[in-house]
């Protein structure tokens, strides 16, 4: 996300724009990518990335390829090399990766010869998840100069987290981490947010409270007393809830535990922007597909 | 019989601009002499043939990245008379016939002296002590199970206290599991953004200050393997202040980069102990220069191309050095040429108890010498170990081995 600046989010974000428009229609789709092979390969397990990425190939008519690593040659010990410039040599005019090491989708696609699109890389980066949150703010707000952001939670370890602080910065938003010392990411005086371990001494100056999952499997060694104690110290319940500014709006990436970073009737309010971002981020992932292979036809 | 003309030769007394003979695997006398080769040096150092604390042959079990004579020819190309094979195999070298099954391919191969380490622990599994005494009687002095640190503490004093009273050296990879648990590279800034888990300097620094605790209660000879860390320089530095007799080496590659190398993800840049700050770089070499760190070990570690095309976080660790050691040395670090065979050749043949290396030259000195031009720069590309996995592929190098001898007999030459 990093080596998007400003102008090169905003024109994503212009386009994604217009592909909301598009997936309002009658018949929400636009031959913009007909006769394209788009190959979607989850190395590591998705469910919402990957029908997103799906869908959007969809309604850009591209046909849609989809890799899945169990049941495949990966699991008879064939190299992800291998197994990429296989599904290359098929005929493939971009491929989505998600794979659990940082790194990976740019290591394909130093192998390939189409563009590849990162659908998610270890703890590093989720890009199209940070453009389709970006989107999400901007339809909200108008835009994203000045607004007040926390994100909350396993940081250390979110590639969600890494990649909203780079989008949301670069748009102008100020973004404060809030996370229990294990979770903050170390060395984090190198990024440009600020901090805190107290969520309720924050709350009322927020416009955007962004909650991440707590990812209890990614730890390395026990990184939290217990559950309770986080759900007391840093999960969203209704007295907290009511802290909040009344047009400060919740974000969550999805998939949320219920009862642990986000109480059930919060994430059912209407300041809870979860099912938004999930239709903002088909648009979004349209976006990024329509840039790399734009030239084939106008929207 | 072979001439060495135009040479500078480390003597005991100096560098000394001189031809000389060799005859019967020795130095026979530093003049011209009658010879059926000759070599002109055209003015280049001619020294003791290096010698490497630690590398990785692979044999027996990984001969897929390397064998004893395939890392026997890459270790002549790099000027090496004599390499100290690492136990890591499959089997680990735990027991005495398992030493002289690697000694006795070194032998076959007759390259380099190849000097078999021992592992600590059977199986490298540190758990219980290795067949210590069976290996020392195989010619096993450097003791270490390396890969991993011995944990243990308890375990660990144990085996120091044992090869103590055989006069062995007790060689650690330090790196408390618990800290480095998950780690592939420096922690620091750089695995923060990018979402890697680190290895903190503390997992070696905390082992390190273990470990010269438990040499000051053994009395054992205590050998700190690739120091990566700035604070691993300082407990070093004190102990040998407090009369510890302690030593330690540092790789090529720590004296070469630092850990912003590894945003490029390449897994050419993944070792353990990773790469670390521009500071702990500075330190290491000041260390190197001043005597804190003893001598400079590869670390030598072959990987099969196909096993380095992956992600970095699922890459092997580790890098090859045997063919770049020498270069990379005299690129990085500001040393004269009789304290560069220092590091590289002489107190590493004292520290593993190799008499027939490490030998300055005079009359009757064994022939395992190296030709070694530190003025001539030159790109490294293929090697000739069966693994490529170098950090300094495509790097320029100032410095050129020429030419090496082992007992007397050429095992590499440069001229074309």
């Amino acid at each position: 996300m990093a080596d998007l600046d400003r102008a090169g989010i905003e024109e994503l974000l212009d386009l994604a724009d217009h592909f909301t428009e598009v997936l309002e229609r009658d018949i929400p789709k636009v031959p913009a990518l007909r006769g394209a092979t788009v190959a979607t390969l989850f190395f590591e397990t998705s469910t919402r990335t990957r029908l997103s990425f799906e869908k959007a190939a969809k309604a850009l008519s591209a046909d849609v390829l989809n890799f899945n690593p169990s049941g495949s040659s990966l699991s008879k010990g064939e190299s992800l090399k291998d197994t990429v410039l296989t599904v290359q040599a098929m005929g493939v005019d971009v491929m989505v990766v998600r794979h659990q090491a940082v790194g990976a989708p740019a290591r394909v696609a130093s192998w390939v010869d189409c563009p590849v699109i990162n659908a998610g890389d270890g703890a590093h980066q989720h890009p199209t998840q940070a453009l389709l949150d970006a989107l999400t703010l901007r339809r909200r707000f108008g835009k994203l100069d000045g607004l007040r952001i926390a994100i909350v939670g396993d940081i250390r370890n979110s590639r969600v987290a890494r990649s909203n602080i780079d989008a949301f910065t670069a748009l102008g938003a100020g973004v404060t981490l809030v996370a229990p010392p294990t979770l903050l990411p170390l060395e984090v005086d190198s990024y440009p947010v600020a901090t805190s371990t107290d969520l309720d001494s924050i709350l009322g100056e927020l416009d955007v409270l962004y909650l991440l999952r707590v990812q209890l499997e990614r730890g390395s060694g026990p990184v939290l007393p217990s559950l309770p104690e986080y759900v007391a110290r840093f999960g969203l319940d209704r007295r907290r809830f009511g802290l909040l500014d009344k047009d400060a709006v919740v974000m969550h990436p999805g998939p949320m535990n219920r009862g642990i970073e986000i109480a059930t009737d919060v994430a059912d309010d209407p300041r809870a922007l979860i099912t938004e971002q999930v239709g903002n981020g088909v648009a979004a992932r349209m976006a990024v597909m329509f840039r790399l292979l734009s030239g084939r036809g106008q929207p | 019989m072979i001439a060495i003309h135009n040479a500078r030769v480390l003597t005991p007394d100096g560098p000394l601009d001189t031809d000389l003979t060799l005859a019967d695997g020795k130095v026979h006398n530093l003049a011209a002499g009658e010879a059926t080769t000759h070599l002109d040096a055209g003015g280049a150092l001619v020294g003791p043939g290096f010698v490497d604390l630690h590398c990785h042959l692979r044999e027996p079990g990984f001969e897929w990245k390397e064998d004893i004579r395939s890392g026997a020819r890459a270790a002549a190309a790099g000027g090496y008379t004599a390499v100290v094979a690492m136990p890591n195999t499959s089997p680990a070298i735990d027991s005495g016939h398992l030493a002289r099954f690697v000694a006795d391919r070194g032998r076959e191969v007759g390259l380099v002296e190849v000097v078999p380490a021992g592992a600590i622990t059977m199986g490298r599994a540190g758990n219980a002590l290795a067949h210590l005494d069976e290996l020392f009687q195989a010619g096993v002095r450097l003791f270490t199970d390396d890969g991993d640190g011995v944990a243990d503490a308890g375990l660990l004093r144990h085996a120091m206290e044992y090869v103590a009273e055989r006069g062995g050296v007790i060689a650690q990879h330090a790196e408390d599991p618990g800290l480095a648990r998950g780690g592939h590279m420096h922690e620091g800034r750089i695995s923060s953004r990018l979402g890697i888990r680190g290895l903190p300097s503390l997992a070696e620094e905390v082992m390190v200050a273990r470990d010269l605790a438990l040499a000051a209660l053994t009395g054992v000879r205590y050998h700190v393997m690739h120091v990566s860390a700035r604070g691993t320089v300082d407990l070093v530095a004190n102990s040998k202040r407090s009369g510890l007799r302690v030593t330690a080496e540092v790789t090529p590659h720590h004296l070469s980069f630092d850990h912003s190398r590894v945003a490029t993800m390449e897994p050419d840049f993944k070792m353990y102990p990773p790469l670390r700050t521009e500071a702990d770089l500075a330190a290491l070499s000041q260390a190197l220069q001043e005597g804190t760190i003893d001598a400079v070990a590869t670390d030598h570690a072959p990987h099969a191309p196909y096993e380095c095309e992956v992600p970095f976080e699922e890459a092997p660790r580790g890098v090859i050095g045997l063919e770049t050691a020498a270069a990379a040395v005299n690129t990085a670090v500001e040393l004269a040429p009789m304290l560069f065979f220092e590091r590289m050749s002489v107190t590493p043949a004292l520290i593993c108890g190799l008499s027939s290396q490490g030998r300055w030259i005079e009359e009757g000195s064994p022939a395992n010498l190296v030709i070694f031009d530190p003025d001539i720069s030159w790109v490294p590309e293929t090697f000739l170990s069966k693994s490529q996995n170098s950090p300094f592929r495509g790097t320029k190098l100032r410095g050129k081995v020429l030419a090496t001898l082992f007992q007397g007999r050429l095992t590499h030459q440069a001229w074309s």
